[in-house]
Formats: C-alpha cells, structure tokens, sequence
C-alpha cells in the first residue's frame, strides 16, 4: 500500500509542476540580468572584443535594456544564436529579448508569434564582389555562384531576385557570417548577398577592403529590429520604449555626456519627461521614472551608438541614410514620449 | 490458483508490474499533454499545412530531382532526401571495398603493409568525423580558382567548385546497348550458377571470373558500335563565371564521400580483421597442407566463415554512415537536415514539424537497412549438415 500511496504523491507533484511562465519582467528583476540573444558574430552589430565583454549597435539594445529595467547596463547574459536557432531560442524562453539584424516581416511577427517592438536599424540586401570581377550590376550576374546565409528572408529574396530578372545562379548555402566571408575570400563563390550593413562588415574584414565592392542594387527592404515573445505586452513595451528612448534622446540632443548638464538647465517637458525629471512614466511599466536617464547616461543616444559601433570612424564606415532622425533627413520617427 | 494473497512472491511481482507500467504510462502521458500544451501556447507547433507552401528558395545540389524555388517544402524533402541516400549508398559501398581492403592488408605478412593499414585506422578513427569533414571542405576550397582550374585533357577541369567533367548525351539507339548490358549481365548470373553447379558435381572448373567479365564488357560494346555508337559527351566550357554545361561534382559531396567513406573504411576494417581472425588456424594450416592457393584459401574458406562475424558490426557501420551523412550541414551538403531539417524548419518555423519528419525518415531507412541486412545474414549463416 505504501508503493500506492508514493505513486499518488508522485503523480501529484508531477501534475503541480507543469511549467508556469511568470511576466518577463518579474523574471529578469528577480535574476538580475537580461537575457539576449545576438548573432554568432558580426562585427560592429554584436562581436565580443579580446577579453570576452560583447560590443556592438544590436548589443547596446540589449544593454539599453538592461539600463532601464535593472539600472546598469553591464547586466546582460548574451546567448549566441543563428539564423536558424534564434526563433526557437527566443520562443522556448531562453532568452528575453532577440537583437540578430533580424528582418520584420508579416509571418515572423504574426505566424511565429514574436512581437516586433520597433526598427533600430533600416537596411536592404545588396551584393559583395571581388572589385576585379569587373561586375557593376547585380543583373550580370548571370551563371555565378552566390554565397547565401540559410534561414534568412535574404535567401527568398536572392531567389526572387534572380527569378524575375530571368537569370541564373548556384546557390552555396552557407550557416553564419563567418562561413560566408571564407568561402568568398576563398573564391568558392563570386557573390555574398546579404544586408547591406552585414556586407560592409564583411568587406571590413578582408585584408584589404578596398578589393571588394557593393553593387548598386538593394533589392529588398530589411528593416532590422528587436523583438520579443507575444503575449507579454509590458515586457514588449519595456524593449520598444527602451529603443525609442535612444531614438528620441538623439532627436533632442541629449547625450550621454550632456545628459545631467541639459537636465539641469532645459526647460523642454519632454526631455524632462523622458528622464524622469516629470511625471510618473517609468511606474506606468513597472520600472524605476529614470530608466530613460540611465539607458541616454550608460549607453547613450541612438546617434551616438550608431557612431559608436558602425558609423563613419568605424571600419564599417557606414553612412547614416535611411538611419538619420526624421529632422535630419532620415526616417526614424520615436513616437512622442508623453 | 491465482488468488490475491500478499505473502504469494508471484501476485506481489504482479501488483509491482502493474505499478510500474502504469507509471511509466502516465509519465509518458504527461509529457505529452506537457509538451503539446506548451507548444501550443507558444505558437510552435501548428501542423504540416506548410508542407504544400512554395518553398521560396534554391537547392542548386539536385542530380536527379529537377527543383525550382516555386516548388513546395515537399519537394524540398524530397530532394534532401535523395541526397542523403546517393551520399549513404555510394558511401557504404565505397567504405565496405576500402574496409576490405584495409583489413585484409592489415594482416598481410608484408611489414611495410601491415604498419601503414595500422596508422591509417589509428588516425582515421580516433579524429571525430566533423572534424575530418571539416579538413577535407578546406582543402578542396583551397584548389585552384575557376580561372585556373587544373585542365585534364580540354574535358575535365578541376577548381575549388568541384570537378567538371563531360556529361554523357544518350541518343535514341542506346536503348539496345542498355539491353545488351541487362542480358548479359543475366546471362553472366546463369552461367556462374552452372559453373558452380557443375563444378560440385563433375570437379570441372571454368574461368568463371574472366568469361563473365568478358562478356558484360565486349557484349554491349559490340552493339553500340553496330547500332550507330548512340553516345555524345558534352565537354564543360568556362562562361562568365563558372563552368557551362557537362556535370558537376561539387566539393560538398566529395569532402562527404572522402569523410565518411574513409572515417567509416576504418572500423570497417578492424571488424574484418577481427572476423578473418575468428577462423581457426588450423583449418588455414590445413587448406596449406592440401596445395591449395592463397587466394582459393581466401576466397572457399576465410571469407565465408569471417563473413559470419563480419555482417552484424557491419550492418551497424552502415547505420553509422547514414546517420552520419546527416553531418553534412557543417559544409553545406544540400542533405535532409540541410535542407528539409533545416532551411525549410526556419523558413517556416516549423520546428516540431520538421525534425519529427526528419527523425521518422532516418529510422525508416535505418530500419530498411537493418532489414535486407538481416535476411543476408540469414542467408550466410551456418547451415546444419
């Protein structure tokens, strides 16, 4: 009868412990730190330096992030992913937030189940080549062999690409970035097409970059954002404000530098607002009001982030374009924080 | 009498067994309901309506499935799948034929012989397979460039794309030299079986070996020539980019028939060595003392006795390669997991889907394998006299 009795017990307990998901949030304060995951790699989006500390505009997200929920931004575990087991990883739970160059479309956001919280980054598939190919346009490129990243909408798009202009390729599939970079110095295949930011990454890294060459073309629209779980709608509202924060911080000129001496001296409510100098907003989600003072004190602007990691002085030497505030040409557009 | 009693030893095991059964089928239950809850709420498993999705995207390695992006993940399945047995059939022949061949000249008397079959399995088997994978897709990435591909005669061209070779164009007329081929093979079948019947009875031997070769060769090769030699080769030409026409060998393959044929070669290897060993000297010594030939002695008395012992580990060698090939995602080889398993999986999201389709596939051709194994094992079996 005792063998009765611990089944019962056992069943029991196995019936009581079936996973309970608490709100995101609840989780990450009572951890201590953020979970996020990040490309395999990809110089200035998300690289770890010499000592193993990670880097780079899609990291700074997630530290803004960690800045706003926990108050320092140095608390975040990052996790690793691919192009193909970012969704599954982000799905199960193992990580909080996914920052991976990853391109919004309908059925990622509505079929999968993710919540897309914003864009931090509007780029558009182009094509890498050799200088000396003599190629200028993606269209004679007829018959090559053409190195693709598997699991991306990229290799949708090279296959539309190719199909409606009427012409060939061999398609060389490859997992992560790094393969793709050493199959074509390598010369396995005449053409790396993917996002043109992670092709200025890659070009940064030949011996010498000024071998290769972007062709005009962008033949998709790639806007790159952060995204999250559904159903979690405060932690995906944490995620899109902590980014619209840096967006709108830039916009006001506020900085990580500047960013006590303006709040002392400026009289705009919404910088005041924004830095928990006025109202209540932070409480509103569950965060301390001065979660925006220390993601624009402890990361910085999105202006500052993009010179930071990508921009002009970087290796990338990327120009801001479509990447500028809507006042300076560009179209990042934060709703107003009020 | 069954009667409930709790001192009987027999009804107790029968109530603990029943506990235990029923344990473990509520455990099982639970993880199921667990599972399938879960998947549900987080959006992940939604069924195989996607199966008839366009797939959106190109497979360029496809010998004999002709694939357009616009065709479904289906099709994507069947193609991989097609890879994945082209790549575990023709390497389980190529590493039994190696295997053999090791093994035998493992334990050839000649020192020189026996030492080197020695390191090439110490080092063959004791690297993991990925990492031979690995080794020899950056070897064959590091031939020459298209543009200066190594040239075998103006017909096959060998670049750090695979090796382009002359494709052959069948005319209407080979028909009957694909006849030719059929009967003589089946003529060649009929008369070893005489051969081997006469000689059991009569002691009259033929050349059995060299007849038949003959015959399979200078049979069909007489009618091509009398119908018309139906055959053309269309040599690759360097357009553009890369290699037009003729077919292609991609390095992806041949880094997977080089990994797996010569990282399986070398277990093979030590089970032939074991199952030659398994025969009695004594029955060596005394084929010896009969006059008999060595390789009469190989072929009548060491090899159908070693077979016994050789096929069980065999047939777990060529599970072993199949499941193997599933490793050619690391260099890109267009198998199952590659491209069902794996860009189909993420296109979609279908996860669960997809590795359930993946896992069932292997374990039927697994099972296949397992099955024709066991009937050939049967069938060189000890039979009682």
């Amino acid at each position: 009868m005792k063998i009765l009795r611990i089944s019962a017990l056992l069943a029991l307990v196995t019936f009581f412990s079936a996973p309970a998901m608490a709100g995101t949030l609840e989780d990450v304060q009572s951890r201590g730190y953020v979970k996020c995951g990040v490309t395999t790699g990809l110089l200035g989006f998300a690289a770890p330096d010499d000592s193993g500390k990670w880097s780079g505009f899609d990291v700074d997200v997630c530290r803004a992030v960690a800045a706003a929920v926990l108050g320092d931004s140095s608390k975040v575990e990052f996790t690793t992913t691919t192009g193909k087991t970012r969704f599954p990883t982000l799905a199960s739970g193992e990580i909080d937030v996914l920052a991976r160059n990853t391109t919004w479309t309908f059925s990622r956001d509505v079929n999968l189940g993710f919540e897309f919280v914003g864009v931090n980054y509007y780029d558009g598939q182009g094509f890498l080549v050799p200088s000396n190919l003599g190629v200028t346009s993606a269209t004679q490129l007829d018959g090559a062999s053409v190195c693709i990243q598997t699991g991306t909408t990229t290799e949708l798009n090279l296959a539309d690409f190719f199909r409606v202009n009427n012409i060939s390729y061999e398609a060389i599939p490859v997992e992560t970035n790094d393969e793709s970079r050493e199959n074509l110095f390598a010369g396995r295949c005449d053409v790396y097409t993917t996002d043109a930011s992670g092709l200025a990454a890659t070009a940064a890294q030949a011996d010498n970059p000024a071998d290769w060459v972007l062709l005009p073309e962008i033949i998709s629209k790639e806007p790159l954002g952060p995204l999250v779980r559904h159903g979690d709608h405060v932690w995906g509202d944490i995620v899109r404000w902590s980014l619209n924060t840096m967006i709108i911080a830039e916009e006001k000129g506020l900085t990580s530098s500047n960013v006590d001496s303006m709040v002392s001296s400026t009289n705009d409510p919404e910088v005041l607002r924004l830095t928990g100098n006025e109202g209540e907003y932070g409480v509103m989600f569950g965060l301390p009001n001065d979660f925006g003072y220390n993601i624009i004190k402890q990361v910085g602007n999105y202006g500052e982030v993009f010179e930071r990691n990508i921009g002009s002085s970087t290796p990338l030497a990327l120009a801001r374009g479509l990447n500028a505030p809507w006042t300076a040409g560009g179209i990042l557009y934060s709703p107003p924080f009020r | 009498m069954f009667k409930i009693d709790f001192s009987d030893q027999k009804f107790r095991a029968i109530i603990i067994q029943t506990i235990v059964v029923g344990l473990l089928a509520y455990g099982l239950y639970w993880i199921v309901q667990t599972t399938a809850y879960n998947l549900e709420k987080r959006n992940i498993a939604t069924g195989f309506g996607f199966l008839n999705d366009p797939a959106g995207f190109d497979i360029s390695f496809s010998p004999f499935i002709k694939f357009v992006a616009t065709d479904s993940h289906f099709a994507v399945y069947l193609v991989g799948l097609a890879n994945t047995l082209l790549i575990s059939v023709i390497g389980c022949i190529a590493a039994t034929f190696m295997g053999f061949f090791v093994g035998i000249i493992r334990l050839s008397s000649n020192w020189l012989l026996s030492q080197i079959a020695y390191v090439y399995v110490e080092i063959t088997r004791n690297i993991p397979l990925i990492l031979q994978l690995l080794f020899w897709y950056a070897l064959l990435i590091n031939l020459p460039r298209v543009k200066n591909s190594i040239a075998i005669g103006e017909t096959f061209f060998l670049n750090n794309r695979g090796l382009n070779s002359p494709q052959p164009i069948f005319g209407e007329n080979f028909i009957y030299v694909t006849v030719a081929i059929v009967i003589a093979i089946i003529v060649s079948i009929v008369f070893s079986r005489w051969a081997k019947r006469t000689q059991e009875t009569t002691g009259k031997q033929y050349p059995v070996v060299l007849i038949n070769f003959a015959s399979v060769i200078f049979f069909p090769l007489i009618v091509y020539f009398i119908s018309g030699s139906p055959l053309d080769f269309e040599n690759p030409e360097l357009k553009g980019f890369n290699f037009v026409g003729g077919m292609k060998i991609p390095p992806e393959f041949v880094a997977m028939f080089l990994g797996l044929s010569i990282y399986t070669a070398s277990f093979i290897s030590e089970i032939v060595r074991a199952g030659i060993l398994s025969v009695s000297k004594g029955q060596i010594e005394a084929a010896n003392s009969l006059g008999l030939r060595q390789n009469v002695i190989m072929n009548l008395i060491i090899i159908p006795q070693a077979l016994r012992v050789i096929v069980p580990p065999l047939t777990s060698q060529f599970l072993n390669l199949t499941k193997n090939s599933s490793l050619g995602i690391a260099i890109g080889y267009a198998d199952l997991v590659h491209g069902f398993g794996g860009i189909s999986l993420n296109q979609t999201g279908q996860a669960i889907e997809c590795m359930a389709i993946v896992m069932a596939t292997y374990l039927t051709i697994s099972l296949t394998i397992s099955f024709f194994m066991n009937i050939y094992n049967r069938a060189i079996q000890l039979e009682g006299r």
